[in-house]
């Protein structure tokens, strides 16, 4: 093998899932730190400052990984930082890549989430009304700041040139392996790709009934996952049970389905696509052999934003505010 | 008023830092812990089926993966009116266990232990996992991480994926367990008991034998009085999963036990204008009188020392004897050292495992009954478990379809909060002195809530180690005088 690739790793906003898919490698890792150089991983594993990184020559870290949206100043920061000083970047699951769960909270104002936060919450107790503020004098003397919020959760691809995607909420450890010998071999689709079998979680799902020969026939009635368990054979949007398998990377081996509960669309959506919400609105409408079973989707999922965007709003032609 | 910040990058839930003001002589005259940890759950979860909320809530934090999945999945349970099958309890609390083995793994290794193993004066960029594998040699280190990684494979296994599970049902669980899978669980549970005695052995090796060090664990710079809360069972033991929150003073007396919707009856959190992270304070013991310490306080915390504080025992026999070799150690109870934090954690690992084992041997826990489907809805649940970091309460409400109308949720951080507020502050005037500030401050501080495990520091708990800070000390006219950090 060559020399060690240079690696860095950031995580933006998000939960460090993604980080733990890493971690998750267990002693893989070791192995893996074999032919990988990590020469920045906020937070950093060698004696390497932020100073240093934006002291680096620009193009001089050969692969970068960039998980969790972008919330605050600071993330926006980091991630054209690192944008300069890598040759490839990868937004690395569905928060980095589509804007993730956390994503969700465009559909609401700031001020819709602080009061929720801060004035209605059950045990909240705030006699003043006071929201925690950018700059504040505490009795007089203590000048104490924090960092504002921004005023929408963005992807990384609203910042900078992102070179490829990886979905997932998040990516199964064993993609990381994959994702790094890609690049490591070359064998890469063009810029701008997501890093992916290209299959649908349908194609890889053990329950799709062409594995049976079967016809999908028209749904009639759709179901929650209170409406009768998850039976543990066949495809459970034949059952009635909304599942966004059809239009959905299967890189997670249908993983959700494996444990009888059906695909919300973390794994990001199949080459094609330009917007996911839509898409899904589309596919499940397709399904759907009548009006009434049109009304019983709207009822059972009164806010079907919730549903057809839970990984991707702030990634949609929407951005957000979708009541 | 000189003002120094200690800068944290910012974290999954946020950013968090610290701002300490020096008096004239350049002694601490204050001293601030902020949080920005704020996302906006409450708000968004509204309009969602109460039975979606599990593995979307999961995403709040990648680390600890398995416990708002848990604490929401139990409030479902309230929300449709039904107790969960036997099986379907049971598989969650195997996979809950699974959960506290590799995640209290990663805190000890990655975080805690690194501060004792290559010591709390090395260099931050030697004081983590890599350093510490590179101490106690790659044999080890391979071994642990691969122990840990058994754990994971039961969480993937039960959960549908190695992270953010998804087999949450009301009144149960989506996916039996079949006899193959068992016999492979109880083989990895005796293996993860292995990891558990380890585990000690090391905090036991490089903690308790040193001398340095205990002046460090038994110090009063890292001593912090205050009351505490957790989860104990009907002979009064340390739980996890399900039990009765019980709270206690800081000289051991009961302050009362509740279960569910009884919190508001205990619990009140206060908003303070220069933190994103609300103060909760027990309402029991007096109204909100300001982050306090010692006799009079109504400030509390939770987690691995709490436990060990509020519970009496361990409902498992090598945990057991743990526990009572901890108590014999400090013997003053309740232990208000929080380095213990740490030592805390090494037994809960252990018992977790021991817990473990039991399930897996347990013939009921491959029966398909892993449901009650029986539903009622009540429009209400709370869920209160015992989360590593501990008690987290998840509470919501619901129209008559089970659609999400509101939500509340208390994390242990937020319990905490005080407390760590409190903890930074005496490190602070412990080593600052005369305006003499340097990197070792770096050090000590962070072991003053290092031990809390926070939450806004999530991202920390990777192999890499260490929460990175940056210190900046101003003059008293504004101007920066000297920018210490070790990122």
């Amino acid at each position: 093998m060559a020399d060690k690739i240079k690696f860095a790793f950031l995580l933006a906003g998000g939960c460090a899932g993604c980080e733990m898919a890493l971690v998750d490698l267990s002693e893989n890792l070791l192995d893996a730190l074999e032919h990988i150089e990590v020469v920045f991983w906020a937070p950093t594993v060698a004696d390497v400052k932020y100073k240093d990184l934006e002291a680096m020559a620009d193009k001089s870290i050969d692969l970068a990984f960039v998980d969790g949206m972008v919330r605050l100043s600071e993330h926006e920061h980091m991630v054209r930082v690192l944008r300069a000083k890598s040759k490839i970047l990868v937004a690395f699951g569905a928060c980095a890549s589509l804007g993730g769960i956390p994503g969700m909270a465009n559909i609401h104002t700031n001020d819709e989430l602080f009061k929720q936060a801060y004035k209605d919450t059950f045990s909240t107790e705030n006699p003043d009304g006071v929201y925690p503020q950018p700059q504040y004098f505490l009795d007089g003397k203590y000048d104490l700041t924090l960092p504002a919020f921004q005023d929408k959760v963005r992807t990384i691809q609203d910042l900078v040139e992102v070179d490829y995607y990886v979905g997932g909420c998040p990516p199964h450890h064993s993609f990381v392996a994959k994702a790094v010998e890609a690049i490591v071999t070359g064998n890469l689709p063009p810029k701008g790709s997501w890093l992916t079998s290209g299959k649908a979680v349908c194609d890889v799902c053990k329950r799709n009934p062409a594995n049976e020969e079967l016809e999908r026939l028209p749904v009639e009635t759709v179901k929650r996952t209170v409406d009768g368990m998850p039976e543990e054979k066949g495809c459970l949007l034949q059952h009635g049970f909304v599942c966004l398998g059809p239009i959905t990377q299967g890189d997670c081996g249908a993983s959700c389905l494996n444990v009888n509960m059906p695909c919300r669309g973390c794994g990001g959506p199949i080459p094609g696509i330009k917007d996911y919400g839509a898409r899904a609105v589309s596919a499940i409408g397709s399904i759907l052999g009548s009006e009434a079973a049109t009304d019983s989707l709207l009822e059972k999922f009164p806010v079907l934003s919730k549903l057809v965007y839970r990984y991707s709003l702030p990634a949609s032609r929407l951005k957000s505010n979708v009541r | 008023m000189k003002k120094i910040e200690i800068n944290p990058i910012t974290r999954l839930e946020g950013h968090g830092k610290i701002a300490i003001f020096l008096d004239d002589a350049g002694n601490v005259d204050d001293a601030f812990f902020q949080t920005v940890e704020f996302r906006g759950y409450e708000k968004f979860l509204q309009g969602m089926p109460m039975e979606e909320v599990p593995r979307t809530v999961s995403t709040i934090c990648g680390v600890c993966r398995g416990v708002h999945f848990t604490a929401s999945m139990k409030a479902s349970d309230g929300v449709f009116g039904v107790t969960p099958t036997s099986t379907g309890r049971k598989l969650r609390e195997m996979y809950f266990n699974a959960h506290y083995i590799e995640d209290h793994a990663v805190i000890l290794y990655a975080l805690g232990f690194p501060d004792f193993v290559v010591g709390p004066e090395a260099s931050p960029a030697e004081r983590n996992i890599i350093g510490l594998i590179g101490k106690v040699g790659a044999e080890i280190g391979r071994e642990v991480l691969r122990k840990r990684g058994l754990a994971v494979k039961i969480f993937e296994m039960l959960g549908g994926k190695p992270n953010h599970p998804v087999a949450a049902l009301p009144g149960g669980w989506s996916k039996r367990l079949t006899e193959e899978e068992r016999v492979q669980v109880a083989g990895w549970a005796d293996e993860l008991v292995e990891l558990g005695k380890l585990t000690l052995q090391v905090f036991d090796n490089v903690v308790l034998k040193n001398e340095a060090y205990m002046k460090l664990v038994t110090g009063d710079m890292y001593k912090v009085p205050v009351n505490y809360m957790g989860s104990v069972d009907e002979k009064g033991r340390v739980t996890y999963y399900d039990g009765t929150q019980k709270v206690i003073d800081l000289n051991g007396r009961e302050v009362g036990t509740f279960t569910g919707k009884g919190y508001l009856d205990f619990i009140s959190e206060r908003v303070l204008p220069w933190s994103y992270l609300k103060f909760p304070y027990q309402k029991k013991m007096g109204p909100w009188s300001g982050i306090t310490e010692g006799e009079g306080t109504n400030m509390y915390c939770v987690g691995p020392l709490a436990r060990m504080n509020v519970g009496n025992g361990m409902d498992t026999p090598l945990a057991q004897a743990a526990y009572e070799q901890f108590h014999e150690t400090f013997n003053s109870r309740p232990v208000h050292y929080i380095q213990a934090y740490h030592w805390a954690r090494a037994i809960e690992l252990l018992s977790a495992a021991e817990k473990l084992k039991i399930l897996a041997a347990d013939p009921e826990i491959t029966s398909p009954d892993t449901v009650n489907q029986n539903y009622a809805i009540t429009g209400e649940g709370v869920g209160i478990i015992e989360a590593p970091r501990g008690t987290l309460i998840h509470h919501y409400q619901t129209d008559d379809k089970g659609i999400v109308t509101n939500a509340n949720l208390i994390v242990a951080t937020t319990h905490n909060n005080g407390p760590i507020n409190l903890a930074v502050k005496k490190a602070a005037k412990h080593f600052i002195k005369d305006g003499q500030v340097n990197e070792g401050l770096l050090n000590y501080v962070e072991m003053a809530f290092r031990p809390y495990d926070l939450c806004l520091a999530c991202a920390t708990h990777t192999v890499t180690g260490g929460v990175p800070l940056k210190i900046e000390i101003f003059e008293s006219d504004g101007t920066l005088r000297e920018e210490l950090s070790n990122f």
